[in-house]
């Protein structure tokens, strides 16, 4: 969980997490590290794409009316405990956001005032894969301050410039050969304690071309619809726009919320519903994640967090369909009755 | 530049073009606006109601004469209904024009041919008379536009306008007839066999409910006309204009971005999909 603090022992010292498909507990670790916690539900992506976004105030004038933009101010966040996937996980939304034909200048100033200490990865959880994703646990990039939990403090690494104002500032010693290397095992043996990974070589290609393909019906037979993976996903940005006027209809807040693609409406238009059935929406979601997604911002969608696999109620798994979807053998329809 | 920011303008003029379907010519509240805003044939604007949200709908009108906008609304759902209740004088909200349109400098010097049904002619009309405003610069024009009764016949007035064109033919077709109904009983695509088409010098534009695009098209491929020079107008449930909100995708393609309008070839596979 994201939330304010004021002093160190607002952290979560001493616990960590388990996760597994379907399943999220915290327990006592019997140890005093401070990021024993390795992620929550949320990626850092509410920080800059907000969750409900007021873009514009309108008011009723005379015969019409006038609307004013609700652009937030920049404040300045810094963000403690940022995870390698979620800071992979920004950069995706960046590129979606910020470098498309028109920067989105909501995103633009909730972004602009992030300050991301991220914490490289010396425990994966066991839905963890961003080592075949390629984004962990070392944060390559992206971040302000990227800290590493040794057994006696921390390796501190900068990774902007203001990172590096903020570094000169403490009151650090020259990181020793030991640290580094201490560091550096900690987060090899985390990146080979992974079970889960993606194959993505044959991707985006191989999963347009499995859009028949007879898993479908068996993942839509588990999937809920709920949306929980869409909604703790550090990359899916869908959203809807709602307005709400007040009761005397003299004005109204025009707002964009986080949508996920397995509402009934997403693909609904006048009267027709271009994907009603679940198996429609989970190989929307997946097709798009996994292969469209590359071809719209040249990067996978999925930094292998492995959130939607946790916070799935039914513990779909995607690093079990991908490689299901993609195998041929099953897939023909007359040759599996 | 705020891709969000909603524009006022004020309804002109409120044409009823057929039951429940109206033409609106709008005009922007902000002189500056008036004299700056541009669009393309086949390209949408954002249209707004005050306290009900937005709706995507195609320009109808002339790109040449981008100081009034022309929107034809067919009362669908919420927004839609909101703005039936609206008169001239009022007020409505302009975002766009977002889009891609029909590439008509493009396919200059070619043969056309028009495949419309139903009220998805609308995207197509500014296409047609920006055409015919350059008369010369384009080959032979073949219309061919169907509707499923004689009684959602839009633009009738249009229709018989363009007919007397040079080089011109005009053919409608009513999957139901009436005594009224003079034209082809049958759907739009059974036309194709009225028309000499010179495959090699013809691009198409087409637009309407997508069963019709997506049978019509490979018919048009067999007679010899190249999947490149087909066009095709789509529709998808669009929150935001900018390839941003998400819904309106097909395959790879955000529709509001990379559409309306597509080449064929691109978008061929998908069309015939489920659930995309």
């Amino acid at each position: 969980m994201w939330s304010d603090i004021e002093r160190v022992g607002d952290l979560p010292i001493g616990w960590r997490d388990t996760q597994e498909p379907g399943r999220y507990r915290l327990e006592q670790s019997g140890d005093d590290r401070i990021f024993g916690v390795v992620h929550g539900p949320q990626s850092v992506k509410p920080f800059s794409f907000a969750p409900r976004e007021p873009l514009l105030a309108i008011e009723r004038r005379n015969k019409g009316f006038a609307a004013s933009p609700t652009i937030p101010k920049s404040e300045k966040v810094a963000v403690l405990g940022a995870r390698p996937c979620d800071v992979a996980g920004l950069a995706v939304a960046d590129r979606i956001f910020l470098h498309a034909a028109y920067a989105d200048p909501y995103y633009q100033a909730r972004r602009d005032g992030l300050f991301l200490v991220t914490v490289n990865c010396t425990r994966a959880v066991s839905t963890c894969f961003c080592t075949s994703m390629g984004t962990g646990p070392q944060a390559t990039s992206g971040f302000d301050l990227a800290l590493t939990e040794l057994d006696e403090g921390f390796l501190i690494e900068a990774g902007s410039p203001a990172g590096e104002d903020l570094l000169s500032a403490l009151t650090s010693l020259p990181a020793s050969q030991e640290s580094c290397s201490e560091a550096a095992s900690r987060i090899s043996s985390c990146a080979k304690s992974q079970t889960r990974r993606l194959d993505t070589s044959l991707l985006p290609q191989a999963l347009y071309e499995a859009h028949e393909h007879l898993r479908w019906d068996d993942v839509a037979a588990r999937c809920l619809a709920c949306g929980n993976c869409t909604m703790v996903c550090p990359t899916c940005f869908c959203h809807t726009v709602e307005e709400t006027p007040d009761l005397a209809h003299q004005r109204s807040e025009h707002s964009r919320l986080w949508d996920s693609c397995f509402t009934q409406e997403h693909g609904y238009i006048h009267g027709k519903n271009f994907r009603p059935t679940i198996k429609d929406r989970y190989r929307m979601w997946l097709t798009h994640k996994l292969a469209s997604w590359i071809d719209q911002f040249g990067t996978s969608g999925c930094v292998g967090c492995g959130r939607c696999i946790t916070w799935c109620p039914v513990g779909i798994d995607l690093t079990e369909e991908l490689p299901a979807l993609l195998n041929r053998d099953a897939a023909d329809p007359a040759r599996q009755r | 530049m705020n891709p969000y920011a909603i524009h006022t303008a004020m309804i002109l003029d409120k044409r009823r073009e057929a039951e429940a379907i109206d033409t609106y010519r709008l005009e922007f509240a902000d002189p500056a606006l008036r004299r700056t805003y541009r669009f393309s044939a086949g390209q949408f604007n954002m249209l707004y109601v005050f306290g009900v949200g937005e709706v995507p709908i195609s320009i109808v009108s002339d790109p040449d004469e981008p100081e009034h906008l022309d929107h034809t609304i067919r009362v669908a759902g919420r927004v839609t209904n909101a703005i039936a209740r609206l008169q001239v004088g009022d007020s409505l909200g302009i975002r766009g024009p977002f889009g891609r349109g029909w590439p008509l400098e493009a396919i200059r010097g070619k043969d056309i041919v028009v495949v419309t049904g139903g009220l998805g002619c609308a995207p197509v009309v500014g296409a047609i008379e920006y055409i015919f405003r350059r008369r010369g610069a384009y080959g032979a024009v073949k219309i061919l536009h169907g509707v499923k009764t004689p009684h959602d016949l839009l633009y009738r007035e249009r229709f018989d306008a363009w007919r007397h064109h040079s080089d011109t033919e005009v053919l409608l077709a009513s999957d139901q007839a009436d005594k009224s109904w003079q034209y082809h009983v049958g759907v739009v695509t059974e036309l194709f066999h009225q028309v000499r088409i010179d495959p090699a010098r013809t691009a198409v534009l087409m637009c309407g409910p997508e069963i019709m695009m997506r049978l019509g098209a490979p018919i048009l491929i067999e007679r010899g006309v190249p999947a490149s020079a087909i066009y095709v107008s789509l529709e998808r449930h669009m929150d935001c204009g900018i390839g941003l909100c998400g819904h309106c995708q097909m395959g790879p393609y955000f529709l509001c971005k990379d559409g309306p309008v597509m080449s064929y070839d691109r978008v061929a596979r998908f069309l015939g999909q489920t659930g995309v």
